[in-house]
């Protein structure tokens, strides 16, 4: 193990640009693919952030979004379907001093996978989970997926779907997560910044990224995440400001009852009277609210929806095998296989 | 038929076993075990019939015994049990176990289906079965003695609980009168006690609630079978101490129930003789007794040591297989980390995923959770990562019967996922040899970078035995991994004698890489759908897996003539045994047992072209036997169970009699 500790301190030798992070592999995703985008993001995020390549580990499961590691200059892990988070489960544990990026997509980690999302989250290892949702199944070539929408015609539902669709963000605020955002595939400087927020989160970070698969769900979130339009029907979470929308930044979100309204502002409507993002709070009760958010009734949120810290898992395994160290030494094999009444035949 | 006896004299069979001087040791105690009731182990027996004949009766000396104590799921005879085999581990006696319980924590008391046993065998001489017959059993209750009967010996006693036979019970379990009054049980000494009452008498001024004085009764029952195997109650005073150390009015009750038990039956003429089992002649050096399960558990430990790396454990909680979470959890001082993952699946992933990371990666299961973890299995061998997988073999199909032992996960374990997929698979065939296979397997897994199969069972999982503590120096030593240059790395370029992938971990700065489940490219390890690199990646890695033979021990075949008797896993002690008793009575049969089962031994077609048949005996409907008879023209002849119970010895003799009987 000494040579392998000597190459785990050796740092790059100078800065890195966004190339340095791609892979000599051809990516093969389809032309016009969100999944481009978003990797170009993350490359550039990296390549600011001034990270080690070699301590950046790609877990994927299965799904186009999965073939991710393959493209980036790192290591990485092209898994099974669904089983992503619990191999970097395993890496995080036995390796808390890698940086373990799981890149899912609506049905490895909200079907095939749904169990270990709610696991991962609750435990909160220090890992970031970015799950990009388009609402189909592509690699497949067309069938709906568990983030469809109601009613929505596909391969294998001809006369719609009769199925009501999951809302991954609602999942992992059941399920505890410390951290949770989305962001857009197109939507740059957004997703950027969200994949910095994720990175430096400390516990799992769960990023949603609306994706569009342009062959077989073209357009589906262009209706409110469209360049033209996305100011007037999203909005941009801010930690501690008032939820104002709208290009004229005119309107905003009021509580009514339990209920979020939206409202013009003016006419006796001031910014008082909206609500406040606190991505920091105690009770997931705001949060939650904003996840409910939908259109055409509610602007559609992106952003941190909640960034709260929990000491994470791999560290409290960690300690505790630190403290069995302290309390009772280092593990001593001899005595340990004569731990129990013995006795001796002369 | 009761005992067999030896007169107390004697010193044929007891001479070599008197050199043997047994010392015992506590952890944490510097004091030794008290000597048994009557004698001290190397004692002359003289003091010890001074002391017996005190009360008036002699003490004989046997042998062997067989006990059982059977009673209802919630009776305590599980601990009972096990205080006995402990306590009989310490006096030097060599002994086997077969715990028996219904798989429901408390069935509904007083019926068939609750009830639970445990028998332990334990003799002077080598042994290595938990006996096919008992020559002492406890029925606490009717149904305890239904379930059991049939196998206590003619001449056998039998002590039961008077108070528990009373209508409802006797109903429950299916009697129409009283088995005690009827004389149905006149082939038996039997020894009918109202333990219920005497306990409830015995713990009365502790103050304890009825419920609680009742549950003491097990320890009345133990005190009875002391006095009759005349084994001292220290080493169990002092865990009833230890274990009920927060409630004093618990270790009273329980203190004084064992007590009165004990005299009781040195007081009252229960038993007209009691017996004395001399310490077995065993090779010098420190023993301690073992169930299979902690024997996993510490060789696991062991081989994080000897790899010098630390364990990752990933398991789900599943019958027989949670004891091994449950003792890897303790050995945090180790750099141990256990994952009670959410499923089997996310077990298995989690194992792969530390494999990944450097750590050994190893997942504990059963049937139902190898089933699950198949396709997560094929990952890692696409992958080429070392992984061990600890079946604890139950009965199946589907939820079976989970606390019964069988081997029929033996063909899934070679064969079951999909597409070709070859996996190293272990076998212990011994509760103590679990120590040694779980080193194995880790031990071939880093060789080859290969996932390996470690298949035990229930009956070796919580059977226990003698062990002989092995030295550390004298444990396997593990390959040192090497890593190639970073320049011109290649993540598939092999080790041209094992075929291994490098183990490289992420971290490694020149190193960055990507695997996965899609078929790689030689050498390089990149995605490839080339058909014939396809083609030579898939005899790769079943030539990685075959060249495993090179590197493991032959065959080793006992004795010869035209009959080989060949077992694999848990059948070792029954087979061996068996043999023992054909060859006294003059018969000519050759013995061998796989402890690997892929690959074979190098020499396997070798050993079997040398007889003219093989008797395979398997827990199973002859899943080897089917393996092995595609490969030889030798004749192959199953013997199959699966009643979930291990093979008595009597029933593998028997047929190796009748193939000696019929080639004659």
């Amino acid at each position: 193990m000494s040579k392998a500790g000597e190459r785990l301190v050796i740092q790059e030798p100078r800065p890195l640009t966004r190339m340095d992070f791609a892979s000599d592999q051809t990516v093969r995703w389809c032309p016009g693919c969100g999944d481009y985008s978003i990797l170009a993001q993350v490359q550039r995020t990296f390549a600011e952030l001034g990270l080690r390549r070699a301590n950046q580990v790609f877990i994927s499961g299965i799904g186009c979004q999965s073939r991710f590691p393959y493209y980036m200059n790192a290591f990485g892990f092209h898994t099974i379907h669904g089983r992503a988070l619990p191999i970097a489960t395993g890496l995080k544990a036995a390796r808390p001093d890698l940086d373990v990026w799981v890149v899912t997509g609506d049905g490895d980690s909200l079907s095939i996978g749904g169990n270990h999302l709610l696991h991962c989250l609750r435990r909160n290892l220090h890992i970031n989970v970015i799950l990009i949702n388009n609402r189909i199944y592509g690699l497949t070539k067309g069938q709906y997926s568990p983030t469809s929408e109601f009613g929505k015609r596909t391969k294998t539902s001809p006369d719609g779907t009769i199925e009501n669709p999951i809302n991954a963000l609602c999942v992992a605020i059941a399920a505890e997560a410390t951290f949770i955002a989305r962001s857009v595939d197109t939507w740059s400087d957004h997703l950027q910044a969200m994949l910095r927020r994720a990175y430096e989160h400390q516990g799992t970070s769960f990023l949603e990224i609306y994706q569009n698969c342009n062959i077989f769900n073209d357009q589906t979130f262009a209706p409110f995440a469209a360049r033209d339009v996305r100011d007037d029907r999203m909005l941009l979470l801010e930690h501690g400001k008032p939820m104002i929308f709208g290009k004229d930044r005119n309107r905003g979100i009021r509580l009514r009852g339990v209920s979020p309204e939206t409202v013009d502002l003016g006419n006796g409507i001031r910014e008082e009277d909206l609500l406040v993002h606190d991505e920091r709070a105690d009770s997931a009760t705001l949060a939650y609210l904003l996840t409910r958010m939908n259109y055409p009734e509610l602007p559609v949120p992106v952003g941190v929806f909640r960034a709260v810290v929990r000491p994470t898992y791999e560290r409290l395994l960690q300690d505790q095998v630190d403290t069995a160290i302290a309390e009772k030494g280092e593990g001593n094999l001899e005595d340990l296989l004569k731990s129990a009444d013995t006795w001796e035949v002369t | 038929m009761s005992h067999r006896r030896i007169s107390s004299g004697n010193k044929n069979r007891g001479s070599s076993r008197s050199n043997s001087k047994v010392r015992r040791r506590q952890p944490g105690a510097g004091t030794a075990l008290a000597e048994p009731a009557s004698q001290a182990a190397e004692e002359p027996s003289e003091a010890a019939g001074k002391r017996a004949g005190a009360a008036g009766r002699g003490v004989e000396e046997i042998e062997s015994a067989v006990v059982r104590f059977a009673g209802d799921s919630g009776d305590g005879m599980q601990v009972a049990g096990s205080q006995f085999t402990t306590t009989t581990a310490l006096l030097g006696n060599d002994l086997a176990t077969l715990p028996d319980f219904p798989a429901e924590i408390r069935a509904p008391a007083g019926t068939l289906a609750g009830v639970s046993g445990f028998q332990i065998h334990f003799s002077s001489l080598d042994i290595r079965t938990p006996g096919d017959t008992v020559q002492a059993l406890v029925a606490m209750n009717p149904a305890a003695l239904r379930v059991n009967q049939a196998d206590l010996e003619p001449g056998g006693i039998l002590i039961t609980n008077r108070d528990a036979f009373n209508d409802q019970n006797l109903q429950k379990a299916g009697y129409e009168a009283n088995p005690l009054e009827d004389g149905s049980l006149k082939a038996f000494r039997v020894v009918d006690v109202p333990l219920t009452s005497l306990t409830l008498k015995a713990v009365e001024e502790t103050g304890l609630s009825r419920k609680l004085s009742e549950r003491c009764k097990n320890f009345y029952a133990l005190g009875l079978l002391f006095w009759l195997y005349d084994r001292p109650p220290n080493h169990t005073l002092e865990w009833i101490r230890n274990k009920f150390a927060a409630r004093p009015e618990v270790v009273e009750a329980n203190t004084r129930a064992l007590q009165a038990g004990l005299h009781y039956a040195e007081t009252i003429e229960l038993f007209s003789v009691h017996y004395r089992v001399r310490p077995a002649k065993l090779s010098p050096g420190l023993y301690r007794q073992i169930t299979g399960n902690e024997a996993t558990a510490l060789g696991f430990i062991a081989a994080s040591k000897l790899a010098q790396r630390p364990l990752f454990y990933g398991s789900y909680p599943i019958t027989p297989a949670s004891d091994i979470l449950q003792e890897i959890a303790k050995y945090r001082q180790f750099g141990a980390k256990t994952f009670q993952a959410e499923d089997e699946i996310a077990a298995i992933g989690a194992a792969i995923g530390a494999a990944y990371g450097g750590a050994l990666g190893l997942c504990g299961t059963s049937g139902p959770g190898l089933d699950l973890k198949s396709e997560a299995l094929g990952l890692a061998v696409m992958a080429e990562l070392p992984l061990v997988i600890a079946d604890v073999q139950r009965v199946g199909p589907s939820t079976g019967m989970p606390t019964k032992t069988e081997q029929g996960d033996l063909l899934e374990a070679l064969f079951g996922r999909h597409g070709e997929c070859p996996v190293a698979v272990v076998a212990p065939r011994s509760p103590s040899d679990c120590f040694n296979m779980a080193i194995e397997a880790f031990r071939i897994a880093i060789r080859y970078m290969t996932p390996v199969i470690f298949l035990s069972d229930g009956y070796l999982a919580n059977g226990a035995e003698p062990w002989c503590i092995p030295k550390v120096e004298d444990l396997p030593k593990f390959d040192e991994v090497s890593i190639p240059d970073a320049v011109n790395y290649q993540p598939y370029a092999r080790n041209p004698s094992t075929l291994a992938r490098p183990w490289v971990t992420p971290g490694s700065f020149g190193y960055e890489h990507r695997i996965g489940g899609l078929e790689k490219e030689d050498i390089t390890g990149n995605v490839s759908y080339d058909p014939i690199n396809h083609e030579k990646m898939t005899h790769l890695r079943a030539e990685k897996v075959a060249r495993i033979a090179e590197n493991v021990p032959e065959l080793e075949v006992d004795g010869d003539g035209p009959l080989l008797v060949l077992g694999w896993g848990s059948t070792y002690g029954a087979i061996f045994s068996a043999i023992e008793r054909v060859r006294r009575s003059g018969g000519r049969v050759a013995r061998a047992h796989l402890r690997y089962l892929n690959p074979f031994p190098r020499n396997i077609d070798d050993v079997l072209s040398r007889f003219k048949q093989v008797l395979i005996p398997e827990l199973n409907m002859g899943q080897l036997a089917l393996l092995l008879s595609s490969r030889t023209h030798t004749e192959v002849i199953s013997l199959s169970k699966v009643q979930g119970k291990p093979f008595q010895v009597s029933e593998i003799e028997q047929r190796i009699e009748e193939l000696l009987g019929s080639a004659g």
